[in-house]
């Protein structure tokens, strides 16, 4: 369980590090949305992995998972989801009024004919 | 409990809402919201200012849960020197954001002003690292819709490279909250400073690797280099009052640095006192360098500007790094005097914009500008307090960075660093100056634009510039409260001591003692009845299972 924990949070952070690598919006917030699968699992499991057990401490079981990091996942997906929300927005935004995807801005030497915004 | 410390949380995001939801198409309604708010958030920080003046830390805690289970807000002189800059930059920001017409560019801007205000106090006064995350998201989800505000292609591009930039910042956070919260077992920022010192010494792996991964979150908030990418485009593409309010943000930052690299990972801790500061130095260093270099080379007012912001970070974090109590007095008077410069030739850089055609921000000879003379002045004010000459603060902020780190081993080096790089400030702003307001083209009659005439711009600046000359003036004064601040931040025990033994805290602990369950509002008596209650529903749930 915790191999299989651990290699998936391992791969999704290396595939969304390398497509927010990439030059174009679409795959960068692919990558960024990876990043947040990732980060909430290790969220997750930084509570400790346990399986079968309650969250809340009962009095006839002895043992309990903690709850505290399943609070926090549940406010980083809220806010992750938010943020993508708005970051697909804004790629699409940019793409539609520039008329290209890219990332990067254009060098210096372009500014001055795109500096009449 | 003193509840004024929680009036800069509630406030803007109350009156944001009411801005968005019953003044929505009157903009003058807005403005009246705004700055009612913005100046009554200045009155209450003062008022906290004073309060903490007395060296008693306040503690907040939110819903009457005592730390570490319930969130705590907390108010010392740090805390409260930050929200008082961050409020009374706010007031400059929203007047010039209405004298020049900025806020009626675009929708909004007047509710997401309110509701980064809002993030960016919640940043400063909490104590709970998670708590902090959570201020951060919400002071960078309201500066996402403040910097694209007005719109337009090359602004919206460089947005999605600050947005992207930033939630990749958030996803470090959030692994480096993960790892501290699998050591430690706890979020909240006393509690954390207790058990991180009781680790044992062959175990700090992973809390190292936490306090790295924090490190590297808070020197993308503080722009160091290299994680400064997002900030020469965001900044310069940013709308002026927005960058303006920014050179704030980047202070965040360093402020974070400043609480958690003293309070929980401080000199004193084993297990990272020789991975901060060694490494943090250096960044500085070079910060400094390339920022002053970016003066320089600017072709651009709003790139000088933006490097000119990398480069007071860079001697910030200079003063920063050798976590020493007089080092950080430096630092703590070179943030305030950075962060009024800053603004304020962010603030000028966008009066030129507006007289010049196409908005255009190039350094190079135009035609003259309307009000050529005052702006020139204002420019010429700014570019000295951030190139750091005399007469004004600038120049005694580096002065005292360089007087705390007489005894570093790398004094020599941190000494040619600084003086070398406000040379070549001086230089870079000399050239900007005197090719923007001396080396003017005669002006076509037909083709100049209509210059603008409202004088709440010129107001807003200069009261920025004011309060440049004002923390020159009482220099004595400031430095010394700067100073108690800074022994204050170094004194952990009488913080930990002040979150965690509130008379709530007692209250709960007694109560465990006699084995009952806490008293609550509405309940103050009954805890037998509870406990029995309890019991039954207890034994009903086993029955029903």
């Amino acid at each position: 369980m915790e191999y299989l924990l651990a290699t998936a949070i391992g791969v999704m952070t290396a595939a969304g590090i390398y497509l927010l690598l990439r030059q174009r919006t679409f795959p960068v917030i692919l990558g960024i949305s990876m990043l947040t699968y990732a980060v909430n699992l290790f969220l997750f499991a930084s509570g400790r992995v346990a399986i079968n057990l309650p969250p809340v401490l009962l009095n006839q079981t002895p043992t309990y998972t903690d709850p505290l990091p399943q609070a926090l996942v549940l406010t980083a997906i809220v806010i992750s989801f938010g943020m993508t929300a708005v970051v697909v927005l804004m790629g699409l935004g940019a793409f539609l009024s520039a008329r290209t995807d890219h990332i990067d801005l254009a060098r210096t030497g372009d500014q001055a004919e795109e500096s009449g915004k | 409990m003193n509840h004024w410390i929680i009036a800069p949380v509630l406030l803007p995001p109350l009156v944001g809402a009411v801005i968005i939801l019953a003044a929505r198409y009157q903009v003058a309604l807005q403005r009246v919201f705004s700055v009612a708010s913005t100046v009554a958030l200045a009155g209450i920080a003062i008022g906290l200012l004073v309060q903490s003046m007395s060296g008693q830390i306040g503690v907040y805690e939110l819903g009457n849960w005592p730390a570490p289970f319930g969130i705590v807000l907390v108010l010392d002189r740090l805390t409260a020197t930050m929200v008082t800059l961050t409020a009374l930059l706010g007031v400059a920001v929203v007047l010039y954001a209405i004298g020049s017409g900025w806020d009626k560019r675009g929708n909004h801007f007047h509710a997401l002003f309110q509701f980064q205000l809002m993030g960016i106090f919640g940043a400063f006064l909490t104590g709970d690292v998670f708590n902090l995350f959570v201020f951060f998201e919400v002071l960078l989800i309201a500066s996402y819709g403040l910097m694209i505000h007005g719109g337009g292609a090359v602004r919206l591009r460089a947005g999605v490279q600050y947005v992207v930039y930033n939630l990749l910042g958030s996803t470090l956070f959030l692994f480096a909250l993960g790892t501290i919260y699998a050591v430690t077992g706890t979020l909240n920022m006393a509690d954390l400073a207790l058990r991180v010192a009781e680790l044992p010494a062959d175990d700090t792996a992973m809390i190292r690797v936490a306090a790295i991964l924090l490190l590297l979150v808070f020197a993308v908030k503080a722009a160091l280099i290299p994680l400064h990418f997002w900030l020469p485009a965001t900044y310069a593409e940013a709308p002026a009052p927005v960058a303006a309010l920014f050179a704030v943000m980047t202070k965040i930052g360093a402020y974070a640095i400043i609480r958690i690299y003293t309070l929980v990972f401080g000199p004193e801790v084993a297990a990272t006192a020789d991975i901060i500061g060694p490494w943090l130095m250096p960044a500085a260093l070079v910060t400094l360098a390339i920022g002053m270099l970016g003066v320089l080379g600017a072709t651009h007012l709003g790139r000088l500007a933006a490097f000119a912001a990398i480069g007071s970070m860079g001697t910030l974090l200079i003063a920063i790094a050798p976590f020493t109590p007089q080092a950080t007095t430096a630092a703590l008077y070179y943030m305030i005097h950075s962060t009024l410069a800053g603004a304020a030739l962010f603030l000028v850089v966008d009066m030129v914009r507006a007289r010049r055609q196409a908005e255009d921000d190039a350094i190079a000879p135009r035609a003259v500008i309307a009000q050529n003379g005052l702006i020139a002045a204002y420019f010429f004010a700014a570019a000295i307090a951030t190139a750091g000459m005399p007469p004004l603060s600038g120049f005694l902020g580096k002065l005292l960075v360089l007087d705390a780190l007489r005894g570093h081993d790398l004094v020599w080096l941190i000494w040619a660093t600084i003086l070398v790089t406000s040379l070549v400030a001086v230089v870079g702003f000399a050239r900007a100056g005197s090719m923007v307001f001396w080396k003017v083209e005669p002006a076509p009659e037909a083709a100049s634009p209509a210059a603008p005439v409202a004088a709440l711009p010129f107001v807003a600046t200069g009261g920025l510039i004011a309060g440049i000359v004002a923390l020159t003036v009482f220099a004595g004064p400031v430095t010394a409260f700067l100073s108690d601040t800074s022994e204050q931040v170094f004194d952990k025990q009488a913080y930990i001591d002040a979150v965690m033994d509130t008379p709530r805290a007692q209250e709960a602990e007694a109560a465990n003692a006699a084995g009952k369950p806490l008293a609550y509002y509405g309940n103050t008596e009954g805890s037998a009845d509870k406990a029995d209650a309890e019991s039954t529903t207890d034994s009903q749930q086993e029955k029903t299972e």
